[in-house]
């Protein structure tokens, strides 16, 4: 079930604090929730990295960004990988960091309840606002586009053009697994590697070409095979 | 060659039934059926493409030789250390469990009016519609001198496998001090970075257990894809190692005396202790048989590579003429996907979707020093036509260059599962 998307028109960092809003969260009740992470992480200002790096900002930044931190080799091959902490991303790593993310230092088992996480990442990306993280600055995404409704079966023909580097099963070997995204997440990452606010050159080529109905298309078909 | 009518008495009643029929059969008892004629890149892909989304449909026989397919990509580094023999070797049986009928056989005769495919262990496949994959052969008499029977003292290693692990035999046996000779193919061929990819990878192997050996490129052309890229790389990793020569000084006049080991190249001999020779190419044989070469290659509509000879036989990859893609594997995987939409759309009434393509190739020059080069291409009536493109750098960051070579790893991957369904 989707919130109405309402005033999406705005760089990516707040549009993922509306994305995260859009989960139902709460950020009030993040504060909460929260308490069980502060033992490792720092939020707001004057926040440091502690045990785990501090989160100002994290929403809409690519993972392993702050140089002067020490992550996990997972966790900057995510980087590498362009991982782009969307609200999405986080709510799939925070319901259990270790399945989403084999590898990482993050020794929390993860939080269960969707309201539990939906509300941190609320809170967190009230500390996200405002601040662009610099593959992202000016990137903008209209409601309309991102409320397209894809036809599938274009989708799986064009998918076919992803799937020589894509594994169609989600291994990956060397180049991210793209099934079982989240429509918003990938029409997001498609535009943002098409507005070259995503740095792969490859993936720009791809990405130039392909029109707004053919994301949502290639979205629908990926959803579709998520599921 | 066109083979004799008569080979085909056996299947002629269903052969002729087949020609009467139209492709949108109204029985619905018989299944259209597609053959596809080889299992590399493009004829794996195709077959795995129409069987898996005609969901049975259409009868799909795919006609290979070999049990076990060596891919060509990635043979240049096993050829430098970085992969073995057993990394490049793919099997069938996925494409057998999609429900492709796979037939380990030679084609070695088409009949374009029976619609049949002759095989050279006896009896004919009919066809509603044939997709030719057959890769490249070698233009005879295009390096004087050398010619097939010479293969084993002077390997091409051009179609991955035994000829690769015999190249990687004779570079590991090269005496110290010793010289590596290439004979670089004209335009156009197979891989257009490919043998400058094995001049890296063979410096990086002879670098670090034969360092006083060198390489001797004799090439015909004025310039190579990536160029600028391999030279940059090749003074930075192998300074004084290797030495190319073009046209301007010969490059183009070069003849090898296989028994006495010496390559002459504008008129001066030189012994060497390995020759690789990659003559010239022309599409794989059985499209030369087929009837649908013009000259060396298979001139093909850019929309659904079908031929220009045959509305019912579509060529794939190498041994396609269709403008502006190199001929890669990606190319080819990428054209087998446009031509599988087509085929099932033809033969079953499936959406078919406007053609589009793309193309990437990555290189290695040394240790996580990776390279590519990429475009999209488009249909047009004349021709598959580029429609924008990109390429590596010079000068970029040790990171950049690494995380591009462990995409290509990620490619691998992605490529061979995407042909064979593993």
């Amino acid at each position: 079930m989707r919130a109405p998307r309402a005033a999406l028109i705005c760089a990516l960092p707040l549009l993922a604090t509306v994305a995260g809003a859009e989960l139902g969260g709460d950020a009030k009740a993040g504060e909460q929730v929260f308490r069980r992470c502060i033992a490792c992480h720092q939020v707001g200002p004057d926040a440091r990295h502690r045990t785990g790096p501090q989160l100002n900002d994290i929403l809409g930044a690519p993972a392993a960004s702050q140089g002067d931190y020490r992550y996990s080799p997972a966790m900057a091959k995510a980087g590498a990988e362009e991982l782009i902490w969307t609200a999405e991303a986080l709510n799939r790593f925070l319901a259990s960091p270790r399945a989403y993310m084999p590898g990482t230092k993050m020794g929390f088992r993860g939080l269960a309840a969707p309201e539990d996480r939906a509300d941190v990442i609320a809170y967190l990306a009230s500390f996200s606002e405002g601040t662009a993280a610099p593959q992202a600055a000016g990137f903008a995404l209209s409601p309309e586009v991102l409320a397209l409704d894809g036809d599938a079966e274009y989708g799986a023909y064009l998918a076919a053009e992803c799937t020589t580097c894509h594994q169609a099963d989600g291994d990956n070997d060397g180049i991210p697994a793209i099934i079982n995204m989240q429509q918003e997440a990938f029409v997001t990452a498609m535009h943002a590697y098409k507005q070259k606010h995503r740095a792969n050159p490859a993936m720009q080529l791809i990405a130039s070409r392909l029109g707004d109905e053919e994301i949502a298309a290639l979205a629908a078909h990926f959803t579709t095979l998520g599921n | 060659m066109k083979l004799d009518r008569r080979m085909f008495i056996g299947t002629g009643a269903a052969a002729t039934a087949s020609l009467a029929a139209p492709m949108l059969r109204a029985d619905g008892h018989a299944k259209p059926r597609v053959v596809v004629i080889g299992g590399g890149a493009g004829g794996a892909t195709a077959a795995r493409y129409i069987a898996k989304d005609s969901e049975g449909a259409i009868s799909v026989t795919l006609i290979e030789p070999t049990r076990t397919y060596y891919t060509c990509f990635f043979s240049n580094l096993y050829l430098g250390g970085f992969k073995e023999i057993g990394d490049l070797a793919h099997s069938y049986g996925g494409l057998a469990a999609s429900g492709v009928n796979v037939v380990h056989d030679w084609a070695v005769g088409v009949d374009r009016d029976a619609r049949t495919v002759a095989l050279a262990g006896g009896g004919s496949v009919g066809y509603d519609k044939l997709i030719l994959s057959p890769g490249i052969d070698f233009v005879e008499g295009a390096v004087p001198g050398w010619d097939l029977s010479a293969q084993n003292a002077m390997p091409h290693a051009y179609k991955a496998g035994s000829q690769t692990e015999l190249l990687r035999a004779q570079l590991r046996a090269m005496p110290q001090g010793g010289t590596f000779a290439m004979v670089a193919p004209p335009n156009p061929y197979r891989c257009p970075p490919g043998p400058y990819e094995r001049v890296s990878m063979v410096a990086h192997y002879l670098k670090a257990n034969n360092p006083t050996a060198k390489i001797l490129i004799a090439d015909p052309k004025e310039g190579f894809s990536k160029q600028a890229l391999f030279e940059e790389g090749w003074a930075a990793h192998y300074s004084g190692m290797i030495e190319r020569i073009g046209p301007d000084f010969g490059g183009g006049d070069a003849s090898v005396d296989p028994v006495a080991m010496t390559l002459t190249i504008d008129g001066d001999e030189t012994p060497v202790d390995v020759c690789n020779v990659i003559p010239a190419m022309k599409a794989g044989r059985i499209a030369e048989l087929a009837g649908v070469t013009d000259g060396n290659w298979a001139p093909v509509n850019a929309a659904d590579m079908s031929s220009k000879a045959d509305p019912d036989i579509h060529v794939l990859g190498d041994a396609s003429q269709q403008g502006d893609m190199p001929k890669s594997g990606f190319s080819a995987n990428s054209q087998a996907k446009v031509c599988a939409n087509a085929v099932r759309g033809a033969l079953t009434g499936s959406r078919v979707f406007p053609a589009r393509f793309s193309n990437t190739c990555w290189s290695l020059i040394d240790i996580n020093d990776g390279v590519k080069v990429g475009a999209t291409y488009e249909a047009t009536d004349e021709k598959i036509a580029k429609v924008d493109g990109f390429v590596s750098q010079t000068g970029e960051s040790a990171e950049v260059r690494q995380a591009t070579y462990e995409e290509s790893e990620g490619w691998y991957a992605g490529i061979t599962a995407d042909m064979f369904g593993a």
